[in-house]
């Protein structure tokens, strides 16, 4: 074993030297990757409960069907609209577009709200049924999922800068624009589950 | 969660040293920090943990004596000292809960992998530091939530880790803790899910996108890899926990009947839900539990795979095996749940089809266990604590893996799954194993992470104490689980379980006494935190990136020179590293330890 005191620090690089290659080639490539990844775990999170939901509704005589409030069919219209305009925001690095998508989604989740009051309103609570209890917990989990899409539009809106001016975050904007379709396959996906199963 | 990583991104390299005392040690976005903020957090954690299991064994042992202090601590649990029934099953559940996600889990992989797999890849720090800023916090926020349990209510819940359902479910009806405490527990393991899937996420990231020049995959440290897939592993398992936890707390306190059949009556009461099925519990809970042993477990697989080698001074046998290995193993891992449900009334034909992969997952466990032994066959050993405690894992996890080949098998399962032969199996091979690895990882990279040497002859100690007292221990429990021994009682006043009790007398002194021990471990680590020799960079003459640094790293680990790796981990015995040296380093620069 050596016994040998630790050299002092490594001297930082001189000026205009050519910076270490880890820190200049992959500054932003993270990030894309984390979304995939965290889509990977949310799919996980939808399987399972897509699993309990066969699973319980299998075997279970107080599943009570109900026809899905047609304002989700407007609100899911809203959702693909706002991906769309993302994507041509994303193309074309345009503030003013991922502001309009920002909108769209709040939309979407105002409008989810609003589905949610409808079903209410017909006497379809939480607690009713195992398939209004399927439909509250999918809805408002996609619902978080997207506020955190929303939350990183707006991250992307400050990084775009005062006025749209400053130059376009380009990692940041594609991979808030990869969670964003994400979360329309996600709903399409429980769509027709939905529509199919409660 | 909340996944747009990209706030993050921006700030993954380009951060500066933090001044104030707050961004420096407590809201620190630096993974060496952060890493050992988990470690702190196991370290109360475990002492949590062994301080219920102490109360149990005394209580199994001398059921009537009362215990001092304790009816301080639960006036209604423990009334004149003495356990109740009830407040035994609430602390065998917090000693597990505490023991297995915030132990087994936040040590081995949290810990040691936030500070040393971005060192490892020779990156500054981890993908998203904000994000594992926040994995730590929430942590420890569950942590408070699950131990707050102790305070409120009638205390904690008794349902056990597992916190099958409908005892889970019901509320307050089920018995004392079943109502606040019970909430408690749901709420701290969603919170604990969330963490550790933004864990996983930053380690994958890392691993995948910010590897130095020259690190390939495949020039990996071995530890970094067992890390990389227990992420993977972790980023499957608790994405299931976590909704599952969600419709407990529903089934709690929204009326919803997802686990919780119709007509229960419970405490004469007709408990007001229909339909729900305990078994969905069962099979989401061990969808993620299984996976659960191997999120423990794997980290010490690496940890050990990492430390061998260093000290036999001979290559790993078959590296690429392994890491087949501990991918076929990560993969099996989903296919085996059904086995701790053997007793749930399942179709012995579901049985055969979860006992035959439960089977064949020990032909890859076993062939990294071969791999550990292949390696040292015929070397020098150096038989330092590090080492010690790394054969102590190969020991214990041979000797509880070996239990496991019955338990797998239905028809044995049947009469033992209720008993003590369970208990000592997994306490073994996950229990004791993970905490030899845990063990094995503090006394090899305390010099680097503290910059101090601890003390050989105190590890070496606390090694023989700790591994004579751990077989003294769980060993007898095999045996009382064949005698019929069942587990979960709090006193065992039947007849044919009379003559077991002088063992479990055995038992619980010996627990008492390896408890005891670990104060070695405690006092070595925290005099030699302040007080111990100062440790040279490279103390144990190893090869992978974390030794080519610092004692301790500076904050962006390489000083602003992100290294240039030329080789893997696995050079050892070469004979021509520089001045006469037996390893190469895997980065370029020469070792700075070796003069």
């Amino acid at each position: 074993m050596t016994t040998v005191a630790s050299p002092p620090p490594l001297p930082p690089p001189p000026p205009g030297a050519a910076a270490p290659p880890l820190v200049a080639e992959v500054p932003l490539r993270p990030a894309e990757t984390g979304v995939w990844i965290a889509i990977a775990t949310i799919s996980m999170t939808f399987a399972a409960l897509t699993s309990a939901m066969v699973v319980r509704g299998s075997a279970a005589p107080d599943w009570r069907h109900f026809r899905l409030p047609p304002l989700l069919y407007v609100n899911t219209v809203v959702l693909l609209a706002s991906s769309a305009v993302l994507e041509a925001g994303r193309r074309r690095r345009a503030a003013g577009l991922v502001r309009i998508t920002f909108g769209l989604g709040f939309l979407f989740v105002a409008g989810q709200v609003v589905a949610w009051r409808q079903l209410a309103a017909q006497g379809l609570f939480l607690a009713t049924s195992p398939s209004s209890a399927f439909f509250y917990v999918f809805t408002a989990l996609h619902g978080l999922h997207l506020l955190g899409g929303l939350g990183g539009l707006a991250y992307v809106l400050r990084r775009f800068g005062t006025a749209g001016r400053g130059p376009a975050p380009v990692a940041a904007l594609g991979a808030a624009a990869l969670y964003w379709h994400f979360m329309d396959v996600l709903w399409l996906y429980l769509l027709v589950l939905l529509a199919f199963r409660v | 969660m909340n996944p747009p990583a990209t706030p993050a991104a921006v700030t993954a390299h380009h951060h500066t040293p933090p001044q104030g005392f707050l961004r420096k040690h407590v809201f620190s976005l630096d993974h060496k920090v952060i890493g050992k903020q988990y470690l702190d957090l196991a370290l109360v954690a475990v002492c949590t943990g062994m301080l219920l299991s102490w109360l149990m064994r005394f209580h199994l042992a001398w059921p009537e004596t009362p215990i001092p202090g304790l009816a301080k601590l639960s006036p209604n649990g423990a009334a004149g000292g003495v356990i109740t029934p009830e407040y035994y099953l609430a602390l065998m559940t917090m000693h597990g809960t505490i023991m297995v996600f915030f132990v087994l889990t936040t040590a081995p992989f949290a810990g040691f992998g936030n500070y040393f797999l971005p060192i490892h890849v020779g990156a500054e720090d981890m993908a998203f530091p904000r994000i594992n800023m926040m994995s730590f916090w929430v942590t420890l926020v569950a942590f408070l939530v699950l131990v707050s349990g102790f305070f409120v209510g009638d205390g904690p819940p008794l349902s056990g880790w597992t916190a099958y359902a409908p005892l889970s479910a019901v509320g307050k009806d089920a018995g004392p803790g079943q109502g606040v405490g019970q909430t408690l527990w749901a709420v701290s393991i969603t919170l604990f899910c969330v963490a550790q899937l933004l864990g996983a996420l930053n380690f994958i990231t890392t691993t995948l996108d910010l590897r130095t020049k020259g690190m390939s995959l495949a020039r990996m440290p071995y530890s970094t890899w067992a890390w990389f897939i227990t992420s993977v592993i972790g980023l499957i398992a608790f994405a299931v926990l976590m909704p599952a936890c969600i419709l407990l707390i529903l089934d709690r306190v929204a009326g919803t009947s997802f686990f919780i059949p119709a007509g229960l009556v419970i405490s004469d009461r007709l408990q007001p839900h229909a339909g729900g099925s305990p078994l969905l519990w069962q099979h989401l809970f061990w969808f993620f539990g299984h996976p659960e042993v191997y999120i423990a477990i794997l980290p010490g697989f690496g940890i050990v795979s990492h430390i061998l080698p260093v000290f036999a001074r001979k290559p790993l046998l078959g590296p690429r095996v392994l890491i087949a290995c501990l991918v076929a193993i990560a993969f099996l891992s989903y296919t085996v749940w059904g086995h701790h449900m053997f007793l749930s009334g399942m179709n012995p034909f579901s049985a055969t089809l979860f006992s035959v992969p439960t089977l064949i997952i020990t032909i890859p466990a076993t062939i990294v266990t071969l791999l550990w032994i292949g390696t040292i066959y015929g070397a020098r050993l150096r038989f330092t604590t590090p080492a010690l405690f790394c054969l102590g894992f190969v020991s214990v996890f041979v000797s509880g893996g070996i239990s496991g080949f019955f338990l797998a098998q239905p028809s044995i399962d049947t009469y033992l799954h209720g008993t003590y032969f369970v208990v000592g199996h997994f306490h073994f091979v996950m229990g004791v194993a993970a905490m030899f690895g845990i063990f094995a990882a503090t006394y090899f990279w305390a010099p680097k992470m503290f910059g101090r040497m601890m003390s050989e002859t105190l590890g070496k100690w606390h090694f023989w104490l700790t591994f004579v007292g751990v077989y003294c221990v769980f060993m007898p429990m095999h045996y009382l689980g064949l005698a019929g021994n069942v587990r979960r009682y709090s006193a065992f006043t039947d007849d044919y379980l009379k003559p077991l009790i002088p063992l479990h007398r055995f038992i619980t002194i010996a627990a008492l006494f390896t408890g005891a021990a670990q104060l070695i471990f405690l006092f070595n680590l925290i005099r030699s935190r302040f007080r111990g020799p100062r440790a040279p960079d490279n103390p144990w003459e190893a090869t992978s990136l974390e030794w080519s640094t610092t004692s301790p790293p500076p904050f962006d680990n390489f000083g602003g020179r992100p290294p240039v790796v030329e080789r893997g981990p696995n050079e050892y015995g070469v004979g021509s590293g520089a001045r006469g040296a037996d390893y190469l380093m895997q980065a370029a620069a020469a070792p700075p330890g070796v003069h």
